[in-house]
């Protein structure tokens, strides 16, 4: 397993708890994400992963634990900064959640609006990150337009815009067919190297973890169940662990 | 027992959701007085719901003209009253039918349509999306519509009511053989302050009654697509009801000032 001794851990989460009732989903979560690393995070459906990444951005809020972005505890942060914070987070949503009443562009510009200096130059913006993914022809359709796998790399462009520190991607090839998940897991690549971000990836897909993991944690009943390389955790003789590699 | 305890549970849900609303609204007060405003949006959602809604309350405010005319007439000739035509049908339309009316048609058309959108937007993450993205989404999708629907409101009520009195001195015309110019000239004399003041006064509380509830629901939506469905439906029963109970106060409190 690659050590991180050196490097510094942009994220951090200590023993993270919530609860539904009494239906308890995460029961004493902790991760280190380090700059510059992929941390490809599997588990069963219900096991808490989207539940985690809603607790990071500030959607839902933890029983008990820390969540540390950056240095800054969010428990600490007023909503004012809590949403300064949130321009360093780039959020891959599952279904893309593109804005449905807004253009391509328009959807590209509106994370900019709260950054003065960046939306003088949207257009420029706009049009580089759209270049990246290679979809600056969609500029001015509308999403409904937009097949699956092109929602989805809109998306991640709206993600991009910001040039944010740490990226999370739910599920990011789920619904698509194989070659456009190969197709966005090149992408995912492609965009770690270019912007060099840390990226937080929540997947069931094993081609994906294993293409683009630098480090894997498996989430098992609300608690880090084992971590480490792809190889490591697919050569193990675990039960629990094995189960996710057949 | 079992049906007393369900109606003591829609009683308390009931009574929740209306402490619910009721902080949704505070912080609609909250963030509409703070900077920054968003004012292209609110002037789209301006544009979008007078647009939308223009078309159908014409007609409606149409068809209550003739049809009020219509009911009417026989019972005035009765009486040798059917001059007092002009006067009576601009007074009710103005006073009460009218705002009453064109607000129902608007609860169904905007509450129903803003429950749909924000309920379709929350199960969608397209509202989580917008608030991960450093946005206030109630500042940009609740405030700009309640001020909206607000604003839109008093201007629909006053284009139905036009139209239904148009439709009205139709009627009088082909049956009558009353003149638009003497038919209007009546109306105008007939309205006064005390008729326009209050009606116009509650159709801004009406707007705000339609956004509120339809962005409440919405904004709250839960159940993934069928949440949705149940979000646009219970937006126009409970803003429908909110409009007769604030009606009921506009009437009880324009009688205090202007003694009906």
């Amino acid at each position: 397993m690659k050590k991180y001794n050196n490097i510094q851990s942009v994220l951090k989460i200590r023993e993270l708890r919530k609860s539904f009732g009494d239906n308890h989903v995460l029961n004493g979560f902790s991760l280190d994400l380090y700059e510059g690393e992929n941390l490809v995070i599997m588990g069963k459906s219900g096991s808490g992963k989207s539940v985690m990444i809603k607790c990071l951005v500030g959607l839902l809020f933890p029983d008990s634990g820390k969540i540390e972005i950056m240095g800054n505890d969010i428990a600490d942060l007023k909503q004012v900064d809590m949403n300064i914070l949130r321009m360093q987070i780039g959020f891959l949503f599952q279904g893309s959640a593109l804005y449905d009443s807004m253009t391509v562009r328009e959807n590209l510009e509106f994370p900019l609006r709260k950054h003065k200096e960046m939306y003088e130059k949207k257009d420029e913006l706009v049009v580089e990150t759209l270049e990246s993914v290679g979809l600056l022809s969609a500029i001015d359709l509308m999403p409904e337009e937009l097949s699956g796998g092109m929602k989805r790399r809109v998306a991640l462009a709206r993600a991009l815009i910001l040039k944010p520190k740490i990226i999370i991607y739910d599920e990011p090839t789920t619904g698509l067919d194989p070659i456009t998940a190969k197709e966005i897991i090149q992408l995912m690549r492609a965009i770690q190297e270019k912007y060099n971000t840390s990226s937080l990836i929540i997947t069931h897909d094993i081609d994906c973890a294993r293409v683009i993991s630098n480090r894997m944690i498996l989430l098992i009943d609300g608690v880090n169940y084992a971590e480490g390389t792809f190889n490591e955790l697919a050569n193990s003789t675990d039960k629990k662990i094995k189960a996710f590699f057949k | 027992m079992a049906i007393s305890l369900k109606i003591s549970q829609n009683i308390k849900s009931f009574f929740l959701e209306i402490g619910e609303l009721s902080f949704f609204a505070i912080r609609f007060f909250k963030e509409a007085f703070t900077k920054p405003f968003e004012f292209k949006e609110l002037l789209r959602q301006c544009y979008n719901m007078g647009n939308r809604s223009i078309l159908l309350v014409g007609v409606t405010g149409f068809i209550l003209g003739l049809v009020f005319t219509l009911q009417s007439r026989p019972t005035l000739l009765e009486f040798g009253a059917v001059a007092w035509m002009p006067s009576m049908v601009s007074i009710s339309i103005v006073r009460e039918i009218g705002p009453v009316i064109i607000a129902l048609i608007c609860a169904g058309k905007i509450s129903s349509g803003i429950g749909a959108e924000l309920g379709s937007m929350r199960v969608t993450e397209q509202i989580d999306a917008m608030e991960v993205s450093g946005t206030n989404p109630f500042k940009y999708l609740v405030v700009t519509r309640v001020v909206a629907a607000t604003l839109m409101l008093p201007l629909l009520i006053v284009f139905g009511d036009t139209i239904a009195l148009i439709g009205s001195a139709l009627i009088e015309y082909l049956k009558g053989e009353v003149s638009f110019l003497l038919y209007f000239n009546k109306v105008v004399k007939a309205l006064k302050f005390s008729d326009v003041l209050p009606a116009t006064a509650k159709s801004f509380f009406f707007g705000f009654a339609i956004g509120l509830v339809g962005s409440f629901k919405g904004y709250y939506c839960k159940k993934g697509t069928m949440g949705v469905g149940e979000a646009s439906n219970s937006a126009v029963v409970y803003a429908s009801m909110l409009l007769f109970i604030i009606d009921f106060i506009a009437v009880f409190v324009s009688d205090i000032f202007f003694e009906i």
